[in-house]
C-alpha cells in the first residue's frame, strides 16, 4: 500500500524508534493515542532553550529573561497559528485534563462567588434545574470534572448516548440540549472508539439554547487539520504530548470574550494585576490562567513539534492515518473472534482502533503483542462508561501516527493470532 | 524472557477451570477489588466454619493472571486456619515482589509457584495480587486475623 507519508524517512527523526524491546525485537509503537513519540527537532529545541536562553519569563531585567520570554511567547504564537487561533486566545496548562478542569472550575468557582454576592458573569453560575450535557464516549477528563461541578452546584448531568456502531445518537439532541442546558462539553474524536463527532452541529445546538460549548480536541488536533474557531465552540482543550511535543503542556483555546468572562482557576503569582492584603485583581487572559512559573521549555519543544507537523502537512498526516486506519479495520475484520469496538467503517473515524478478542482478556492480548515488540494500550482507556456501554471490561487499542505503516499493523495481527493460538480460542 | 514463561500451564489450567468459583451465603466479610488501570475485578468473601477454618467465596472478571490467581488463592486458603492462610498470602506477596528471582516453596504456595514468571512483568503483578488483597481486606472486615489459629492446623 502506497502511503501519503514517507515513513522510512520520518522514522529516522525519532530516536526511540531505533531501539529494540523484549530481546532484540524492533519497537512497533501503536500507542500514540496515549502519547506520541518525539522527533529529534523537539528534543533539540528543548535542550537548546536550556543551554542558551533559560530564565524566568515575564520578569527580570536581564538579557536572558528577555530571550526566554521571547521564546515562550513565540512558541505561543506558532502553536496558535497551527490551529488558526489568535495568539492571546491560547492558554498554556499542564495538560488537557487541566484545561478541561480550568473550564469546569470556572462554573463552580463563579457559582460559589455568586452565593456570596460577588460580581460574576451569570453564564457561569449554575443552580439546581440547570443541566450539563456530555457524551457517553468522553474520556474521564471530560466527565469527572462535570460530575464534580454538578455535585457542587446542584446541576444535572445528561449525556448523548452512543450507538452500537460507536456513533453519537443525535436524534434526540434537541430534547437533550434544552433551555435548562448551560454547558455542552463533547469530545471531537473519541480516544477509545476513534469516532469523529459532528461537533459543529452539537455546538450550534448549544448556542441555540444559550449554552456554552466546550470541545475536547486531544485526539483530533494531532491527527488532522483543525481550525479551532471553525468547530463552533467557545472553548477547546487539548494536549501537547500527543502531537509530538513534550509532556507537561496542554492548551485551552477560548473565544476572547468568553475567556475574559471566566474567573481564574489556579491562583498565585503571574496571574495577577494588583495585589493588596485584602483582595487582588487579575490579569487579562491568557495570563489570568497561567499562575506560577510556566512550562517554558515545553512550550518551546511543542512549537518545534508544530513546525515538524506543518512541514509534513496536516492534510497528508490525516490522509496517511486514514489509509492506515482503513487497513487496520480490514485486517481486524478478517480475524475470527475479533470484534471492533467503535465504527467499522472508515468514515468520520480516526486512527484509534479498539477491539476485543473472544475468549481473551485485553491484558493477555497486549502481553502477546508486547512479546513481539508491539506497544498497544489495554484497559478501559480512561473511558470506563464507554466500555460498559459495549458490555466489555476493557479493550485492546492500537493507534497510529506519522511514523507507522502497514507493516506495523501486520505485526500486531500476527500477535493476535499467536495469542488466540496459545490460549486455544 | 518470553511470554510463555509468564503463562505457565498451571496458570492456564486455573484460568480455564477455576476452582471453587462461587459466592457463599452470609459471608462474615467481603471485599470487591478492582484494578482501575485495566478493569480487572474480583470479589472475595470469607467466613469461618465451626472449626475456625476459612470458607472462601469468590467471583470476578479479568485477565488470565488475575482470575487464575483467584482460583489458586481459593484452593490454597479454603479450609485453612487464618494463620496458615496468612503465611501463604505473605509468601505470595513476597514472590510477586521478587522480580522473578525467587525460588518459591511449593510446600507453602502450592500452584502459586507458577506465578514466579509474573513477577518479571511489573504491569501484571497487580493482576496477580488483586485476589490476595481482596482476601486480606475481606478478613479484616470480618475481624478475622492471623492470630486466630482455628482448632488445629495439621
Amino acid at each position: 500500500m502506497l502511503l501519503p507519508l514517507d515513513v522510512d524517512r520520518i522514522r529516522k527523526d525519532f530516536p526511540i524508534l531505533q531501539r529494540t524491546v523484549r530481546g532484540e525485537k524492533p519497537l512497533v509503537y501503536l500507542d500514540s493515542a496515549a502519547t506520541s513519540q518525539k522527533p529529534t527537532s523537539v528534543l533539540d529545541a528543548e535542550r537548546a532553550f536550556y543551554e542558551t536562553a533559560n530564565a524566568g519569563v515575564h520578569r527580570g531585567a536581564h538579557q536572558l529573561a528577555e530571550e526566554a520570554t521571547d521564546a515562550y511567547e513565540s512558541a505561543r504564537r506558532r502553536i496558535a497559528g497551527f490551529v488558526g487561533a489568535e495568539t492571546d486566545d491560547i492558554v498554556f496548562t499542564k495538560n488537557a485534563t487541566e484545561s478541561l478542569n480550568l473550564v469546569a472550575y470556572a462554573f463552580s468557582n463563579a457559582t460559589a462567588k455568586a452565593a456570596h454576592g460577588a460580581e460574576v458573569d451569570p453564564r457561569f453560575v449554575l443552580a439546581p434545574g440547570d443541566s450539563i450535557v456530555v457524551t457517553q464516549m468522553e474520556h474521564h477528563a471530560n466527565l469527572v470534572p462535570w460530575q464534580e461541578v454538578c455535585a457542587k452546584t446542584g446541576a444535572t448531568l445528561r449525556w448523548i448516548g452512543v450507538s452500537d456502531d460507536g456513533r453519537l445518537e443525535l436524534d434526540d439532541l434537541d430534547s437533550l440540549i434544552d433551555d435548562t442546558t448551560r454547558v455542552v462539553s463533547v469530545v471531537h474524536q473519541s480516544n477509545i472508539l476513534g469516532t469523529v463527532n459532528p461537533v459543529r452541529r452539537i455546538m450550534d445546538r448549544a448556542h441555540a439554547v444559550g449554552a456554552l460549548g466546550v470541545v475536547d480536541a486531544c485526539q483530533s488536533i494531532p491527527h488532522a487539520p483543525v481550525d479551532v474557531s471553525a468547530l463552533g465552540a467557545d472553548l477547546v482543550g487539548w494536549s501537547g504530548h500527543k502531537m509530538l511535543g513534550p509532556t507537561g503542556i496542554g492548551m485551552l483555546w477560548g473565544r476572547p470574550e468568553v475567556l475574559a468572562a471566566m474567573p481564574p482557576f489556579i491562583t498565585g503569582g503571574s496571574m495577577i494585576e494588583t495585589v493588596f492584603m485584602e483582595h487582588s485583581t487579575y490579569a487579562a487572559p491568557p495570563k489570568r490562567f497561567e499562575a506560577g512559573s510556566p512550562m517554558v521549555a515545553q512550550a518551546v519543544g511543542l512549537a518545534a513539534a508544530v513546525d515538524y507537523l506543518t512541514e509534513l502537512g496536516m492534510d497528508r498526516v490525516e490522509a496517511h492515518e486514514h489509509a492506515l486506519t482503513g487497513y487496520a479495520l480490514e485486517r481486524l475484520a478478517d480475524l475470527r473472534g475479533v470484534r471492533i469496538i467503535g465504527p467499522m467503517t472508515n468514515e468520520d473515524r480516526g486512527g484509534a482502533v479498539s477491539f476485543v478478542v473472544e475468549g481473551l482478556h485485553p491484558h493477555d492480548v497486549g502481553q502477546f503483542l508486547d512479546d513481539r515488540g508491539v506497544a498497544v494500550r489495554v484497559g478501559h482507556h480512561c473511558a470506563w462508561p464507554t466500555c460498559r456501554r459495549f458490555g466489555v471490561p476493557a479493550t485492546t487499542r492500537l493507534s497510529t501516527y506519522v511514523y507507522n505503516d502497514t507493516s506495523d499493523i501486520d505485526v500486531a495481527i500476527e500477535g493476535i493470532l499467536a495469542a488466540q493460538n496459545f490460549f486455544g480460542v | 524472557m518470553d511470554v510463555e514463561s509468564l503463562y505457565q500451564d498451571i496458570i492456564l489450567d486455573h484460568y480455564k477451570h477455576p476452582r471453587g468459583r462461587s459466592l457463599i451465603d452470609e459471608p462474615s466479610g467481603e471485599s470487591h477489588q478492582v484494578n482501575p488501570t485495566c478493569g480487572d475485578e474480583v470479589t472475595v468473601q470469607v467466613s469461618l466454619d465451626d472449626d475456625g477454618r476459612l470458607v472462601i467465596g469468590y467471583e470476578g472478571q479479568g485477565c488470565s493472571i488475575s482470575q487464575a490467581s483467584a482460583s489458586v488463592m481459593s484452593e490454597m486458603v479454603s479450609g485453612a486456619a487464618p494463620a496458615d492462610a496468612d503465611t501463604v498470602r505473605q509468601a505470595f506477596v513476597e514472590l510477586m515482589h521478587s522480580k522473578g528471582a525467587a525460588d518459591p516453596d511449593e510446600e507453602v504456595l502450592g500452584d502459586g509457584i507458577a506465578f514466579v514468571g509474573v513477577a518479571k512483568y511489573p504491569a501484571r503483578i497487580k493482576c496477580a495480587l488483586l485476589p490476595w488483597m481482596a482476601l486480606q481486606d475481606a478478613e479484616a472486615k470480618a475481624g478475622i486475623g492471623p492470630d486466630q489459629e482455628g482448632t488445629s492446623t495439621s
